[in-house]
């Protein structure tokens, strides 16, 4: 990274971490971020790096990830991301990019799923091989528009699955997803919320990740985002990959379809 | 109480959701075996449903005129007081709960450690004291709700009632049920209602 990158990315934070920045709206903040990151969003360092651990032999089997099957052919990357999750003969089950990744990571490169999934998301000083490759197998659906019409049964019926969650309130904040993402133009404290239920407001969410949070000074997969809403809606927590994830995703890309992928993106 | 709930439920032919929508049945499996298995027990409680959160959901938080009548008139019920009677408590103590937006995140990856405060979270939703600009829009602007309402028994007791079951008044609304749910105590919520109707609060001031 940049010196200067760095120095503005640290000012984006602290101003973003403070108890109020002002009364212009976090989307003003964010386009000012945009323009301070204008020569390079930090996720495409990730991005270089999933693209190398992508190509490398690596585990007990030696293996690139490179015949891995995103659901267009081995090896076949581009758009692969716009165009999940969805239903893989092979497993029969309807796959995210995430657990297909790590479905390729057994398969192809003989890790246990439990030395795959050990760190699926990174903490300070300890990276993430899945965050990497999830940025790099993203970017390889950039420009590509996400199509999940979820027309197998398998799909369809994930997508009314996760449409049932997403409406499914409890816990002791009488909490779903809908409170926060069913209306337009809202926002809780200054964060602004979309509506997940209509395609722009899907679109404009799904077509950004995974995506660089400046707030937490790291890319987040959509498995974390959602894991981390589940968190806010102060419920236990889910495992990662859970069908009940994947589900939302068919959800929400199925809702999305249509909007061009621009990631990886960059949040607050 | 709750078997005239249910009657009146059947009645209305509002239950037996999971009998008649096979993805509810296969979402609720779903969606419960999805959570990590060395959750506490006590943390998966909170997946469970009352009749309330049930309907809600069933009719995606807007249930046809009798049963959201229905859920109103069972959610009243709940509604309990503080020992003393008084629903006005200290509004500088309103004023600090209605601000705390910890408190009953759990997990493993950034749970709130044991023992944080917690609070109405009021301003995550409600524009309340002029003051504090990082206000969310969930819910409808509060300010100068006393100055605007008076703080006659009546607008007291409404005031008080709605901050301990929101449903009461307004089935299946985003807003939480704080009282029911013992995520207040009766005494935090006379405090959170002194901040909302004292002319000395700062969300009647200015
Ligand atoms: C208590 C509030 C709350 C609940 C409940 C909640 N979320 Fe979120 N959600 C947020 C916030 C806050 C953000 C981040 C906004 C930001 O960073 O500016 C967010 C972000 C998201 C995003 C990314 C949006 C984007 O534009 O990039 C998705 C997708 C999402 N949530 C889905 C869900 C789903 C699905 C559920 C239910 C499992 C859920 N959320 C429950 C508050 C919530
Ligand atoms: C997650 C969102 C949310 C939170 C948190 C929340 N509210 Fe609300 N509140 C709403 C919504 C939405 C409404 C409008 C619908 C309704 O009346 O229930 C509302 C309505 C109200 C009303 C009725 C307004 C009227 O015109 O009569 C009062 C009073 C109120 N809230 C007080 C509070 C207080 C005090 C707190 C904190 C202790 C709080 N709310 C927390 C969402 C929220």
């Amino acid at each position: 990274m940049q010196p200067n990158l760095r120095t503005a990315l640290a000012t984006a934070a602290l101003a973003l971490a403070g108890p109020a920045f002002g009364q212009g709206s976090t989307m003003d903040e964010i386009a000012r971020y945009r323009e301070m990151l204008a020569d390079g969003n930090p996720a495409e360092l990730l991005e270089a790096k999933g693209e190398e651990l992508w190509k490398k032999p690596r585990g007990p089997k030696n293996a690139s990830l490179e015949q891995c099957d995103m659901g267009l052919g081995p090896g076949k990357l581009d758009g692969a991301y716009a165009q999940l999750p969805r239903y893989f003969a092979d497993t029969k089950k309807v796959m995210d990019a995430e657990s297909r990744l790590v479905h390729c990571m057994v398969s192809l490169q003989g890790f246990t799923e439990a030395e795959a999934t050990k760190r699926w998301f990174s903490k300070p000083g300890q990276d993430s091989d899945i965050e990497a490759l999830v940025t790099y197998i993203g970017g390889k659906s950039n420009g590509a528009k996400i199509n999940v019409p979820a027309r197998h049964p398998e799909e369809a019926r994930m997508a009314k699955v996760g449409e049932y969650i997403f409406y499914r309130r409890s816990g002791p904040q009488d909490f779903s997803c809908a409170i926060c993402h069913g209306q337009e133009g809202k926002r809780i404290r200054l964060q602004e919320l979309g509506n997940l239920t209509t395609q722009a407001g899907a679109g404009t969410a799904m077509s950004t990740w995974p995506s660089y949070r400046v707030s937490q000074g790291a890319v987040w997969t959509m498995q974390r985002r959602l894991i981390d809403c589940m968190r806010q809606a102060r419920w236990p927590e889910p495992k990662y990959l859970a069908d009940s994830v994947i589900a939302l995703e068919v959800f929400l890309q199925k809702t999305a379809s249509g909007t061009v992928m621009q990631t990886p993106g960059i949040k607050r | 109480m709750k078997n005239t709930f249910i009657a009146a439920l059947l009645a209305l032919g509002a239950t037996g959701i999971h009998a008649a929508d096979p993805i509810a049945f296969q979402a609720e499996q779903i969606f419960r075996s999805s959570f990590r298995a060395d959750n506490p027990r006590y943390w998966m409680t909170r997946l469970d449903q009352d009749e309330a959160m049930r309907l809600c959901s069933q009719y995606k938080d807007n249930p046809p005129a009798k049963v959201r009548a229905l859920i109103e008139k069972t959610q009243q019920a709940t509604i309990r007081y503080p020992v003393e009677g008084k629903l006005i408590g200290d509004w500088k103590e309103g004023e600090k709960l209605a601000a705390v937006g910890t408190g009953g995140h759990i997990g493993f990856i950034q749970p709130d450690p044991p023992g944080r405060v917690r609070g109405g979270n009021c301003y995550a939703c409600h524009q309340l004291a002029k003051k504090e600009v990082a206000y969310g829009t969930i819910g409808p602007s509060l300010q100068h709700f006393g100055k605007l309402r008076g703080n006659s028994d009546e607008i007291v007791k409404y005031t008080y009632d709605k901050i301990y079951n929101s449903n009461a008044f307004t089935a299946c609304t985003n807003m939480p049920r704080f009282g029911l749910h013992n995520w207040l105590t009766p005494e935090q919520i006379t405090h959170i209602v002194a901040f909302l109707v004292d002319p000395e609060s700062p969300v009647n001031k200015d």
